[in-house]
């Protein structure tokens, strides 16, 4: 909690009383930081960017792993616990590692400097680990509630859309919660992959301290700022990751 | 508009679930497929239902070969022993979802619904959820769906197993009767033989993936075709031992002689299996010829107004089922009286040669 009180504590002071010395609370209580945040476009469209990406990957890598890890989780197939497994290594490999080829890639097909630049090098990262977490909830429900649709009359698609979403709502929740934080703390390929148009805001905050000397007070309301997603996220998420914690592959 | 599977056998990888089998099975008819776990008994039901494919043979219905039809297109209706409902609908969409699939006029929905729930005694929760009901209305809900689409095939896969007993008797004696007047084929998987008794209709005995016997019940239970069939259909266990026939009588071990009865009359000397159900060992002697037979208590259980004994017999356990309390201590040696008329006898390769039921 202390980091984040002093977080707070430094946004709404000026930054000259945060490096005349040191104090418990703002003793002149300001909004300025907020306020230039809101009201500068170089400054809040780094959240729009951020938001854009996080958005459109979470969306994609979610639909791309709900049919996969339903095979995962209903098909045998030959060397699927090897596939299933190669998917896991994907997630231990550092970013920078694939920072240069998606530079380079993007780069040819003028993806560069655009939110979808982001939003698919994240997918390497966010696919295996959705399709990991799906699969568990999957497994989690019986096959004979697939087959019991199918008795009934359903095609695959009208079971998988109507039924079998529905049922396992909460471990979509919880993929949802990982592809959106990993997404949104992601800094290394977020600032490669883009430049001016698409500069997600932690490069912005990065950029801001190197530039116009230390504007610690506007740091800290931008850093401030930053946390609120995740906070909104987790609030809604919060019951679903309680349940996949109990279902054991969280 | 019979169902009839044609030398059917389904093998997966090296494993062999059903051999080759064959089976008709006739419009208006109860059939239970009687097994233990692993029988076979949910594959072959998959096949009846056009779940999975049989790796050879082929699956005829009302006249057509339906080996390649979908399931969706096959008319089925299916309840597992898991409780299967949908858990984002309520108990009336549940038991609507099959009609709504099916394209059906909602005023038709609602009427097949309502009469449904009403037969299910379900009415009063067609607005809750699957997750807020007992198990035993859930099982409900499950078969409300089954029967609501009045389907050729009705497959119910140890439907009562997972109910606690009360609820079982009650749902057990109900079924029958939903049933009844129906021109579908239902099909029950179980692995009691007393259900098997309790619905009557026709049975099929299960073991290893062969069906071993197929006929009435009261026929299958009376003259089990081989000495599978019959382990097949007793519980608790039937007893086996070895016997000979020589010059009229029968022994078994070094002790135990009785004189030939209709049982056994017409068999040539020589060796035999003889199996003898556990009720037909009794520790009362009544008016009937009977053998006596002696043996060490293993664990004698008294349930109500039952007794059951399991006892050593020439170093196998057999087990008498009686009415009545009959105490008897552990390690004491128990005198039991055979109903020998009732035995049956089989030949070296299992095939009943004689006796009856």
């Amino acid at each position: 909690m202390l980091p984040i009180y002093w977080l707070l504590n430094m946004s709404f002071k000026t930054t000259n009383e945060i490096l005349g010395g040191f104090s418990l609370y703002p003793h002149n209580f300001t909004f300025d930081n907020y306020a230039k945040i809101l009201t500068d476009p170089s400054w809040y469209m780094g959240y729009v960017n951020s938001i854009e990406y996080v958005v459109i990957n979470t969306v994609l890598s979610v639909s791309v792993a709900l049919p996969a890890a339903y095979a995962f989780s209903r098909y045998r197939f030959l060397g699927d616990k090897h596939l299933f497994f190669w998917l896991l290594t994907n997630r231990m490999a550092p970013p920078a590692v694939f920072a240069l080829p998606f530079f380079q890639l993007y780069s040819e097909v003028g993806l560069f400097d655009t939110p979808w630049a982001v939003a698919l090098s994240h997918t390497l990262f966010n696919i295996p680990l959705a399709v990991w977490i799906l699969e568990g909830f999957m497994s989690g429900v019986p096959k004979a509630l697939d087959e019991t649709a199918f008795v009934d009359g359903y095609s695959f698609w009208r079971f998988f859309l109507r039924i079998f979403i529905p049922t396992i709502a909460a471990g979509i929740g919880v993929a949802c919660f990982f592809c959106f934080m990993f997404s949104w703390v992601e800094l290394l390929l977020a600032k490669t992959l883009t430049a001016v148009a698409a500069k997600p805001i932690a490069a912005v905050m990065t950029k801001t301290a190197s530039t116009s000397g230390y504007e610690l007070g506007l740091l800290a309301a931008a850093g401030s700022l930053t946390l609120i997603p995740g906070a909104v996220v987790i609030y809604f998420v919060r019951n679903y990751i309680a349940k996949g914690f109990a279902l054991g592959r969280v | 508009m019979a169902l009839e599977l044609k030398n059917v056998s389904k093998r997966v990888g090296a494993a062999t679930h059903i051999h080759e089998t064959s089976l008709v099975l006739e419009p208006g008819t109860f059939n239970v497929l009687l097994g233990t776990t692993l029988a076979g008994k949910t594959t072959l039901m998959q096949l009846m239902a056009g779940l999975e494919r049989p790796t050879s043979g082929e699956i005829w219905f009302a006249g057509h070969n339906v080996t390649g039809v979908a399931v969706q297109k096959r008319n089925v209706s299916m309840v597992y022993q898991q409780f299967i409902n949908y858990a984002n609908f309520t108990v009336y969409d549940n038991i609507a979802s099959p009609l709504r699939v099916a394209g059906i006029s909602a005023r038709e929905i609602d009427s097949r619904v309502n009469e449904a729930a009403e037969l299910l005694r379900l009415s009063p929760m067609l607005k809750r959820r699957p997750s807020e009901l007992s198990g035993g209305q859930q099982q409900r809900t499950a078969i409300a769906r089954a029967i609501v689409k009045d389907s050729d095939i009705i497959l119910l896969d140890e439907p009562l197993a997972n109910l606690d007993y009360k609820l079982r008797e009650e749902l057990r004696d109900e079924l029958p009767k939903l049933f009844a007047g129906r021109d579908c084929i239902v099909v029950y998987a179980t692995t009691e033989p007393s259900e098997a008794l309790l619905f009557g209709g026709k049975t099929a005995t299960l073991f290893e993936g062969r069906v071993t016997q197929f006929g009435p019940t009261s026929e299958i239970y009376r003259h089990p075709n081989t000495l599978t069939s019959a382990r097949v259909f007793s519980d608790p266990p039937i007893n086996v031992a070895e016997v000979r026939k020589v010059n009229g009588d029968i022994i078994l071990g070094d002790k135990v002689k009785w004189k030939v009865g209709r049982a056994a009359q017409a068999l040539a000397d020589g060796a035999y299996t003889i199996a003898i159900r556990p009720h037909h060992i009794i520790p009362t002697n009544g008016s009937q010829e009977k053998a006596t037979i002696e043996g060490r208590v293993l664990v004698a259980e008294l349930s109500g107004s039952e007794s059951v004994i399991h006892f050593d017999m020439n170093g196998q356990t057999w087990v008498s089922q009686s009415h009545g309390i009959h105490p008897f201590e552990v390690g004491s040696t128990a005198k039991l009286h055979v109903d020998v008329d009732r035995s049956y006898f089989f030949d070296a390769n299992g095939a009943l040669v004689g006796g009856a039921g």
